[in-house]
């Protein structure tokens, strides 16, 4: 009896992704969620710049590798091209929350009927451990080697709230993948998306709060931790908004 | 001539575009190309297209990758500022073999320059659209029928080749209005196998991508690429002469220019100066054969062009420096008058022995 | 007629691009080569609007109009701007009313036409620009009266249809002056 298989959709590759980094259990979520929802065959993922940049061979949908953070606008293309198409993008904070900002924020504001799986590690990983729009106050990076000093760099963006106020948005959760129990809620919450997405409900994005074990400089297992005590206070977990759940609630 | 109608520039442009069969435009306002945003915000919805205001330059390129990924006909347009913005977007449908039609209305530059027709976007469209080895179709409408005809044919060109076409006009051409034959013909249909439609369970997956982390990949796909654009340059030079056959002094002109020109080039002739014009109607491909053959029998050449003297590069390098090459230029949204460019032609006829009968 | 280059100018408002695109139309209708240019930019906005029209008998090269055989001004600013730019041997048309001097080159010939006081008083007040196309085409013999009077009905937007027999009557009005 087979009790546990790879997800149809997701590819029978090898992943590059460093030891601990929990990009693979987020690309699983994702392929379950097509699987289970029988739509393989009509999705077309967007990957982004950033260490999930070759996510396009590690699904078997259909895939288009965008420009840094242009995925939502390359989405809305391929999107438009076929309505009856399944459209996702797979971010990292950088692409999403730094230099793709106007790309999300305006895709959500006109209600674009796609899925963002928005994965945040408070870092940019694929260049070696930079600043990230998502970088705590006071955490040690590779461009902000004293610490994030929010005097002079600001504060992190918080997504979720921000894009809780665009109207356009149809469904924002914020959740991770620390533990077994918030993996199970991700998975929900992924799948949820896909399906308003099926229902022509519009604009969905997931985040993902993500572990980089290799660049935070910590083994797996502390990584998950820190996750737990450092950016899930910062980030609180939860829906931001599902705009169908309130109407219901009317 | 019942069959024609008078229309704008911009707005024959637009219409062509539908009739080529592009049912997706993604653009952002900006003078002086607005009228195809408008043309075609009106028009889309009429005929179940998608007409989409992006929120910057950057998005709507994107959005056009997106279209083009899943195999349909995409346009956008934008003057010369907001070509820069698409730079990027440019770069990556080069790289990702990727069919569409961009649309420069170009303004004089740089910077935020002005609004007036200029020609100041030449090296940018055949020389550097963005970054990485790589070629542009780009095609120069000297009227409004060729702004409606040359667009039918470049998105003709784009399927075949799976490249980018540009239509290099400027605000005299997008602005004008002239007798137009909308007849197009027919549109040819080409098979897009490698788009991203979906798999339906009936393929491997098809994956639309630019990246290549092997040097030794990358430059074969480059070199590829470039055996390709061999074959276009070839085949796919287009130009247009205008009393060329005795002509001592040849003026180069494309676009408004050359309109410019002709008018000159009758008031040469009537000087009793054996003055003809090669305007080229690719500026990639580059008519350069046709030029090398002429500098055989011509004694000097002229290049006519709105900015400080681009084009004047490529006469140049397709006569190998065989024959003195003039320029005649006004920039920064001047254009030439006919009298300018008569005297360019009597100077260079003076100095080189072709102003006697 | 070889060819004709026309320049119209006025205030944004004034009809000046319709007054064009009424005789390009026309020649179109005609057969003939044409080619209509407007002036493009902010100045539309309540600022002096201008715009070139060729009508040729044979392919037209540049559209842009430097030394217009025929000038129409309807306001000061456009009189200053292009009298010295009209061609020796050119014609001016004005609106004498809201023009108050006179052409002062005197190798081109000058109609002064209280256009917009006619306009006025007829109860046709943003037609002014019929009236002084239709003064300029009884001088020029450029194009019969009936012929603009139908194209009129082609170029006028179906919105605005109920405005055909003004506007006739405003060119007829330049006609009889």
């Amino acid at each position: 009896m087979i009790v546990f298989e790879k997800p149809k959709a997701l590819a029978d590759v090898k992943l590059h992704y460093c030891p601990g980094c929990t990009h693979g259990i987020i690309h699983r979520l994702v392929a379950e969620a097509i699987d289970e929802l029988g739509i393989e065959g009509r999705t077309i993922g967007v990957a982004p710049v950033g260490c999930s940049v070759f996510a396009y061979n590690y699904f078997n949908c259909d895939m288009v590798q965008a420009a840094h953070g242009r995925a939502p606008a390359v989405a809305t293309g391929v999107k438009r091209a076929d309505p009856n198409n399944i459209v996702f993008t797979y971010q990292g904070d950088g692409d999403l929350a730094a230099i793709g900002t106007a790309e999300t924020v305006h895709s959500a504001a006109r209600g674009e009927n796609i899925t963002v799986i928005f994965v945040n590690n408070a870092i940019y990983g694929m260049t070696g451990g930079q600043m990230a729009p998502t970088t705590l106050p006071g955490q040690v990076t590779q461009t902000s080697p004293y610490g994030r000093q929010v005097e002079s760099v600001g504060y992190p963006v918080k997504v979720c709230e921000l894009l809780s106020n665009v109207t356009g948005a149809a469904y924002l959760e914020r959740v991770s993948v620390n533990d077994v129990k918030n993996v199970k809620n991700a998975a929900r919450a992924i799948k949820k998306a896909f399906r308003y997405q099926l229902e022509g409900k519009g604009f969905s994005l997931i985040e993902v709060l993500s572990t980089c074990p290799t660049n935070w400089g910590l083994t797996p297992d502390k990584a998950l931790k820190w996750l737990e005590e450092n950016m899930m206070p910062y980030y609180p977990l939860g829906v931001y908004k599902d705009k169908y759940a309130e109407e219901a609630g009317k | 001539m019942a069959d024609k109608v008078l229309m704008k520039g911009n707005e024959a442009l637009a219409e062509a575009a539908i009739m080529a069969g592009c049912r997706h435009y993604f653009g952002y306002p900006i003078t002086p190309q607005t009228e195809v945003a408008a043309y075609l915000a009106k028009r889309m919805p009429q005929i179940g297209g998608t007409f989409l205001q992006a929120e910057s330059e950057v998005a709507a390129i994107n959005m056009v990758i997106g279209v083009a990924s899943a195999g349909k006909r995409v346009m956008t347009s934008s003057s010369s500022p907001g070509i820069s913005l698409k730079s990027e977007g440019i770069s990556y449908l080069a790289g990702c073999d990727l069919p569409a039609l961009i649309v420069n209305v170009q303004r004089g530059g740089p910077g935020l320059g002005g609004i007036q027709p200029s020609q100041s976007d030449y090296f940018q469209a055949t020389r550097g659209a963005g970054h990485g080895d790589f070629r542009m179709l780009v095609l120069a409408p000297a009227s409004v029928q060729e702004m409606a005809s040359l667009v039918f044919k470049g998105f003709d060109l784009a399927d075949k080749y799976r490249m980018t076409t540009m239509i290099l006009a400027d605000g005299t051409m997008g602005q004008m209005m002239e007798p137009v034959s909308l007849d197009m013909g027919e549109v040819k249909a080409y098979e897009k196998p490698w788009a991203v439609t979906g798999t339906k369970g009936e393929r491997t997956h098809n994956i639309v991508n630019s990246l290549s982390l092997l040097p030794e990949e990358l430059e074969q796909w480059n070199i590829r690429r470039y055996e390709m654009y061999k074959q276009i340059e070839e085949t796919e030079a287009m130009h247009e002469e205008f009393m060329t056959e005795d002509a001592d002094i040849v003026v180069v002109a494309f676009g408004v220019a050359a309109r410019v020109a002709r008018n000159a080039i009758v008031a040469a002739r009537e000087k009793g100066i054996k003055a003809g014009m090669i305007r080229p109607i690719t500026l990639w491909p580059f008519p350069k054969k046709v030029l090398f053959e002429k500098a055989k029998t011509a004694k000097a050449f002229i290049s006519v062009e709105l900015n400080m003297g681009q084009m004047i590069e490529d006469v140049e390098l397709s006569i190998r420096c065989s024959r003195p090459v003039y320029l005649c230029s006004r920039t920064g949204g001047m254009i030439p008058t006919p009298e300018q460019v008569l005297q360019s032609i009597e100077k260079a006829a003076k100095e080189n022995g072709g102003d006697k009968e | 007629m070889k060819q004709v280059n026309i320049l119209i100018s006025g205030f944004g408002g004034q009809g000046v691009l319709f007054t064009g695109k009424v005789l390009a139309y026309e020649g179109l209708l005609e057969n003939r080569e044409v080619t209509w240019l407007p002036s493009y930019g902010p100045e539309m906005r309540g600022g002096t609007a201008s715009c070139s029209v060729i009508i040729s008998d044979t392919p037209i090269g540049s559209p842009l109009v430097p030394n217009p055989d025929v000038l129409i001004a309807m306001n000061l600013p456009s009189l200053d701007k292009f009298e010295d730019a009209v061609a020796p041997g050119g014609m001016i048309f004005y609106d004498s009313s809201l023009i108050d001097r006179e052409v002062k080159r005197a190798d081109v010939k000058a109609f002064g036409i209280p256009a917009t006081k006619i306009a006025g008083e007829e109860g046709m007040a943003t037609l002014a620009n019929m009236i002084i196309m239709g003064k300029m085409l009884k001088e020029t013999d450029m194009f019969p009266q009936e012929a603009i009077e139908k194209t009129i009905q082609k170029v006028v937007s179906a919105k605005r249809q109920n405005l055909i027999e003004l506007n006739k009557k405003a060119i007829s009005l330049g006609y009889e002056l």
